[in-house]
């Protein structure tokens, strides 16, 4: 009988999962002009200026090509935005025009919500790579040098900016507030995580520094992921996204079970 | 306690914003399965927050609430899936077609997506919006987007189904379908607990009343119990011809309107065939009759009133 509960259970639970799942990938899907084809256009510009225009005057870049040593790090930018802004945007909208009831007041376990809104991130996120890949391509040769590192780290990163972006969601009570964070936290760190440099160019202290910014462990790890090379430990940086993704999605999975921001 | 099995079961439920504004104070509730509940009150007295308890948007703040034996303290997404919820605001996603907003409501419930489906078209043709499946939710009339509320609250086959206030800002037309619709759902088997502000609405679909004013539960008991509780009825009389003047009439009170109609307030112990008798004896031909005001609606301004 228990076991007939928990299975129920587990399979009630997968099948709100899906819907979840599929309700945010056509919401994304359906504003595709708006959600898809502006990063790989943005980021189209910055493979533009760095190749033909910049990349040949700066030179080679720890080995490579300047072009193909910022590659990397423009994709993983794509994913970090675009999976953050996927969920802020998608969670605050629900709670604006009151449809988050619709889950609210559904049975669906507060970790299938974290789940749900989490894996529709991921999948715009992905998606947003794969696609700013395909430009970089036009610019550059990409080989990947590690598929289970480039997987993993584009998997956690971002599910962790996701769950970033919920965070922001949940506390969010004005559309101004879903702004602020991407503006003055999330886009200075992505520049200043090592996107365009190696960190082994700074002086000593902004190195230092540097090594506070969790966006350099990505762009890092994905980075040894395609090309074989990273400023910092891969194993560290792995733990390290791994740590921030544990410890956020406890976190939101606590304000979601307390209802903040959700219920009164 | 009675041998019914209960529906919901409210006991001492209380709500404190912020420490400070108590919006609900100890009420006590019972709903049998099968009925046909009406919650009533004026705008503020707590309806909406002992809804949004029971469909778990507002915490409460202590006190009980079981749904058919189930404490949703223990077991809410177990209670949760017993209810259906109609909510007085709209709250679906205004981008999403009819259908799709029903599917994923059915989703959330664990219903598998070719069942979801089967369901979403038998709801839709129920509530009469299956021409309009494919639709963009935000182009539907009031109406519409009440009825497609009312199709996705219903999609998981509910025990429990909560209206508050559906049929505001609908014209009649629409207003009477939808009595015609929850009566045979009713009479189904599901139970319905409605919180409305149009008296004659309560009066003629639900079999109990509470009345909640000020967080309080005023009166809680049968519709028929409670109608009887009106000392007088006032009606109004047409007559065929002028009427010079009235006969003396026992135990009422007359008002004369103009010279063919004319109210009559009348003690609930007299009967109106006396009247009859007397106005007939007095060569007055009564050409129509009907209430005055809703008899409810009389009751319920006396009972929110005695409680100010």
């Amino acid at each position: 009988m228990s076991n007939n509960n928990s299975e129920n259970s587990n399979n009630h639970a997968v099948i709100a999962l899906q819907a979840i799942v599929r309700k945010e990938v056509t919401r994304f899907s359906r504003i595709w002009m708006q959600t898809i084809i502006p990063p790989a256009i943005t980021m189209g510009l910055y493979f533009v200026l760095f190749s033909t225009l910049l990349g040949s005057r700066i030179g080679q870049m720890a080995g490579f090509d300047y072009i193909q040593y910022i590659a990397p790090g423009i994709i993983m930018m794509a994913i970090i935005t675009n999976s953050y802004s996927n969920v802020v945007s998608s969670f605050f909208g629900a709670k604006f025009q009151r449809h988050i009831e619709e889950i609210l007041v559904s049975p669906v376990p507060n970790y299938v919500i974290l789940l749900g809104y989490v894996s529709g991130g991921i999948c715009r996120g992905v998606i947003v790579g794969i696609l700013v890949t395909l430009v970089a391509l036009f610019f550059t040769d990409l080989t990947i040098h590690s598929y289970s590192v480039t997987f993993i780290v584009v998997i956690l990163t971002s599910a962790l900016f996701s769950i970033c972006g919920l965070i922001n969601a949940i506390f969010a009570q004005k559309f101004d507030d879903i702004s602020i964070v991407p503006t003055f936290v999330l886009t200075p760190l992505t520049y200043l995580g090592g996107v365009f440099y190696s960190i082994d160019l700074l002086p000593e202290v902004w190195r230092q520094i540097s090594l506070f910014n969790p966006v350099l462990y990505m762009v890092n790890a994905f980075r040894y992921g395609i090309l074989g090379h990273s400023d910092i430990q891969v194993n560290y940086a792995l733990t390290m996204i791994c740590v921030f993704t544990v410890l956020l999605a406890f976190i939101s999975h606590e304000l979601l079970k307390r209802g903040i921001g959700l219920k009164t | 306690m009675n041998n019914h099995t209960l529906a919901l079961e409210i006991t001492n439920l209380t709500k404190t914003y912020r420490g400070k504004v108590t919006a609900l104070s100890k009420i006590k509730l019972h709903v049998n399965e099968g009925d046909f509940f009406a919650l009533l009150g004026p705008n503020g007295a707590g309806k909406s927050t002992v809804i949004g308890i029971i469909s778990s948007l507002v915490k409460k703040t202590e006190g009980q609430i079981k749904i058919f034996g189930i404490d949703i303290d223990d077991n809410f997404e177990r209670a949760k899936s017993l209810i259906g919820i109609v909510p007085q605001e709209i709250n679906f996603n205004q981008f999403e077609t009819v259908s799709e907003i029903i599917i994923n409501q059915a989703g959330y419930f664990g219903i598998d997506r070719e069942t979801a489906k089967a369901r979403t078209n038998d709801v839709l043709k129920q509530t009469q919006l299956w021409d309009k499946r494919d639709e963009v939710s935000r182009n539907l009339s009031g109406g519409m987007k009440r009825r497609l509320m009312i199709s996705r609250a219903l999609v998981h086959k509910p025990k429990l189904l909560i209206l508050d206030e559906p049929t505001a800002g609908v014209d009649i037309e629409v207003r009477r379908s939808m009595w015609e619709f929850l009566s045979k759902l009713n009479a189904s088997g599901t139970t319905i607990i409605l919180t409305t502000h149009y008296l004659e609405e309560a009066e003629r679909l639900c079999r109990n009343i509470a009345i909640i004013d000020d967080g309080e539960i005023v009166e809680n008991t049968s519709m028929q119990a409670l109608l009887q509780k009106l000392r007088n009825e006032t009606f109004v009389f047409e007559c065929a011809t002028e009427v010079k003047k009235m006969p003396n009439l026992p135990g009422t009170e007359v008002k004369q309107l103009d010279s063919r109609r004319f109210e009559i307030a009348i003690d609930n112990d007299r009967n109106l065939n006396q009247i009859f008798k007397i106005l007939s004896d007095s060569g007055i031909q009564v050409e129509s009759m009907r209430n005055k005001n809703n008899r409810l609606e009389e009751l319920f301004l006396n009972l929110v009133n005695s409680n100010e």
